[in-house]
């Protein structure tokens, strides 16, 4: 099963790769990570998704939480939660493809931020899936170029991830 | 305030943190320190022969006294012969602050001379590691060290010291934190009340109990209480190999090691139990055989300082984070100011029971009439010989499974053996460090040909500083352990098992200004043992040849449960 964990942990060097080090130490891989100060500089905001069972995912968490600059960590994946995450994407527009590339991008709400006359440049925010769905549509032939930033996400409502 | 260099920080820190003794080995990157060390005279410097030594020595000082263990090294391979050691603390979970010297900070990276990413190599083994960027932050540093270190669930810490952060000619205003304060650290401090509660309610309607207690009694100084438990409500009590001493190893309700190599009725009680009270253990693959068919009828009660080692293996019902003194005693005192006790009759079948795998095996083995000496009478001669007052460290193999069986310990902090890593090795250096804790104290060490040689210019070491630890070799002239399993799953292809060059070790001990002595014949054996430890002043090196084709048993069947047991070579359960 598909997991967010949400760490939040000291801003200091060492601490991402004792983070990254339980993970590949057990041979569970890191989907996806985005890591960056949060409002408090001392403090880094971590969101990782991973794949496992709540066997695995609760030794992993009772080991992230061993960790000394670890201060608080949530499975975001337990409860209602928003996520999101940013693509770059380089798609080929030229001849008839150029306009349909436009409408598709329109449709999902994304933003062309960079043209030349062969290329759109397109910024598209959303969840893994809408963005695994626009690559999709867009279609292999077309696209040149994907940076994606990694799932980032919030609790729903009340809850907050803080000290 | 008061102004002094990194280096004079490092050795301040650690008289305010009221080390008294540390044990390492210099080098280029560390040589301030050494300087600052070579200026005061309130921390003893032991010189080792090598760093892993160091790391034992310090791990030995550190499981006898309860007091962290300190260790410094140079860069590169000083830091790097120190790694067998970080990790054997690590696995038994001991409190060690290692100080590793690093090239200087703006060599880092750079492939300098004798240097290595220490941190890096360190981070799996290693409850914490800390690199100085700047000396300002060296007392801060110190003392978070020594706080991550020994709280919680111990273990050892790195401090890495690049050398122009020690340099005499920065100097920097020194004062050591009183406190210290961590939001991302805070080890539990009380185990929760209500699941004291239950557990206790589960402990009095008990039918066939036992008590599971294991290293994290001895560290956590929780044996008097485990102790007042265990005979307030008559439980059957078994240690793990970490855990012997936790509870007095002569007692009757004593039931022996459990696991791998434990008693036949410890196994057979921890199978047939109803209620297991695991205490500061925490359900290693050598004491449960396979997970899954481990003790079927079982609720378990898991008391442990550290959530992590909870449910990890073998789910508990009863789950218990927190100091396992605290917990005990809140335990004791529930149970003393309730009416109610279990089931006096149902104990009382369920000791019948006991008392009849006890006479089934017993720990019996077959001693040769005139035929070579068996290793279980070696530790036996020396239980004798000792009282079964003495340290005793070991090695890794079957001689640390024989003392472990035969050696009864009655106090904690007096079995003193890598049990989590298995480091061969560890015996000799383990040994000094006790012996610097407790200089008039009874220290031996119990090794075997392959063990001793790991580590055997120590025996230097223990010249230099006149520690008279008995060295008790039960030589085999095999290693034992693997010609074991290569008899029992290989077909008896003894294959590199096998040792055909032994130095003669009365003379290798007598080079090193120590007195030797062999033993061949059991007849000689306990003579031998009485003169040894008569030469109080001395460090003897009794070289004692023994049975190779000895197995330990009783011997888990691999994949089984815990009562599938080999209980000789040919008998099983």
């Amino acid at each position: 099963m598909r997991r967010i964990i949400s760490i939040l942990m000291e801003n200091e060097p060492g601490a991402l790769s004792r983070v990254v080090g339980l993970f590949s130490q057990r041979g569970y891989n890191i989907e996806t990570l985005t890591v960056a100060p949060t409002e408090d500089r001392t403090l880094s905001r971590l969101t990782l998704t991973t794949f496992g069972d709540d066997r695995q995912i609760e030794r992993i968490t009772k080991n992230l939480n061993k960790l000394i600059e670890v201060v608080k960590l949530v499975d975001l994946t337990e409860g209602p939660h928003i996520e999101r995450e940013l693509m770059l994407c380089k798609v080929k527009a030229t001849g008839a493809q150029r306009a349909e590339v436009k409408r598709t991008v329109d449709i999902f709400r994304g933003q062309i931020v960079d043209v030349t006359s062969s290329v759109y440049t397109v910024q598209l925010a959303g969840t893994s899936d809408k963005l695994d769905a626009f690559v999709g549509t867009i279609g292999d032939a077309q696209v040149l170029e994907v940076v994606r930033t990694g799932v980032s996400g919030i609790s729903r409502g009340e809850k907050v991830l803080s000290i | 305030m008061e102004k002094l260099s990194g280096a004079e920080m490092l050795v301040r820190a650690l008289q305010d943190e009221g080390v008294e003794i540390i044990f390492g080995y210099p080098g280029g990157a560390v040589l301030h320190i050494y300087d600052a060390l070579f200026q005061q005279d309130k921390v003893q410097h032991i010189l080792v022969r090598h760093e892993q030594a160091a790391t034992h020595a310090a791990d030995g000082y550190s499981r006898a006294t309860g007091k962290p263990g300190v260790v410094l090294v140079t860069s590169g391979p000083g830091a790097t012969n120190a790694v067998t050691g970080i990790a054997t603390a690590y696995m038994d979970s001991i409190p060690m602050v290692v100080l590793s010297g690093q090239v200087r900070s703006d060599w880092i990276g750079d492939d300098a001379f004798q240097e290595t990413d220490m941190v890096g190599i360190c981070r799996p083994i290693v409850k914490h590691s800390f690199s100085v960027r700047k000396p300002e932050d060296i007392p801060e540093m110190m003392k978070k060290a020594f706080y991550i270190a020994t709280t919680g669930r111990p273990g050892p810490v790195l401090v890495d010291i690049p050398k122009d952060q020690t340099s005499p000619l920065v100097k920097v205003p020194y004062e050591y934190p009183k406190k210290v304060k961590m939001r991302s650290y805070s080890p539990v401090a009380r185990g929760h009340s209500g699941q004291i509660r239950k557990a206790v309610d589960e402990m009095l309607k008990a039918r066939r109990p036992v008590i599971y207690a294991g290293g994290g009694v001895i560290l956590g100084d929780g044996s008097e209480y485990l102790t007042k438990l265990a005979k307030l409500l008559n439980f059957p009590v078994t240690n793990t190999l970490m855990g012997l001493g936790a509870y007095p190893g002569s007692d009757s309700q004593f039931l022996g090691m459990l696991g791998m190599h434990g008693t036949y009725e410890a196994n057979m009680v921890m199978h047939s139990s109803d209620l297991i009270v695991a205490v500061g253990a925490r359900f290693d693959d050598r004491v449960t055989n396979h997970a899954e068919k481990f003790c079927p009828g079982a609720t378990v009660i898991h008391v442990d300082v550290d959530p992590a080692s909870i449910s990890k293996n073998v789910r508990a019902d009863v789950p218990i984070v927190g100091p396992v003194r605290q917990v005990l005693e809140e335990m004791v005192s529930m149970i003393e100011e309730s009416p109610d006790r279990p089931d006096a009759k149902a104990l009382q079948r369920w000791w019948d029971e006991i008392k009849g795998w006890r006479e089934y095996h017993g720990l019996r083995y077959e001693v040769n009439d005139g035929g070579p000496m068996k290793p279980q009478q070696v530790v036996q001669a020396l239980y004798k010989a000792t009282k079964g007052d003495a340290y005793v460290t070991s090695d890794v193999g079957q001689h640390q499974m024989f003392a472990a069986q035969f050696y009864k310990f009655d106090k904690p902090r007096r079995w003193i053996n890598s049990g989590g890593l298995g480091t061969m090795g560890f015996g000799l250096p383990s040994a000094i460090g006790v012996q610097f804790a407790f200089p008039d104290a009874m220290v031996a060490c119990v090794t075997g040909e392959g063990s001793i040689q790991m580590n055997i210019q120590e025996l230097s070491t223990c010249l230099q500083y006149g520690l008279p630890i008995k060295i008790i070799n039960i030589n085999n002239q095999a290693l034992g352990m693997v010609r074991q399993w290569q008899d029992m799953q290989y077909g008896g292809r003894h294959s590199q098992s096998y040792m055909d060059s032994l130095p003669d070790f009365v003379r290798l001990a007598e080079s090193y200004g120590h007195v030797g002595i062999r033993v061949d014949r059991i007849e000689d054996l306990d003579e031998a043992m009485e003169k040894a430890f008569s030469l109080k002043d001395r460090l003897v090196f009794m070289d004692i040849y023994v049975d190779p084709s000895e197995h330990v048993y009783p011997m888990h069947i691999a994949d089984g449960s815990m009562r599938d047991m080999w209980l000789s070579k040919t008998e099983r359960t």
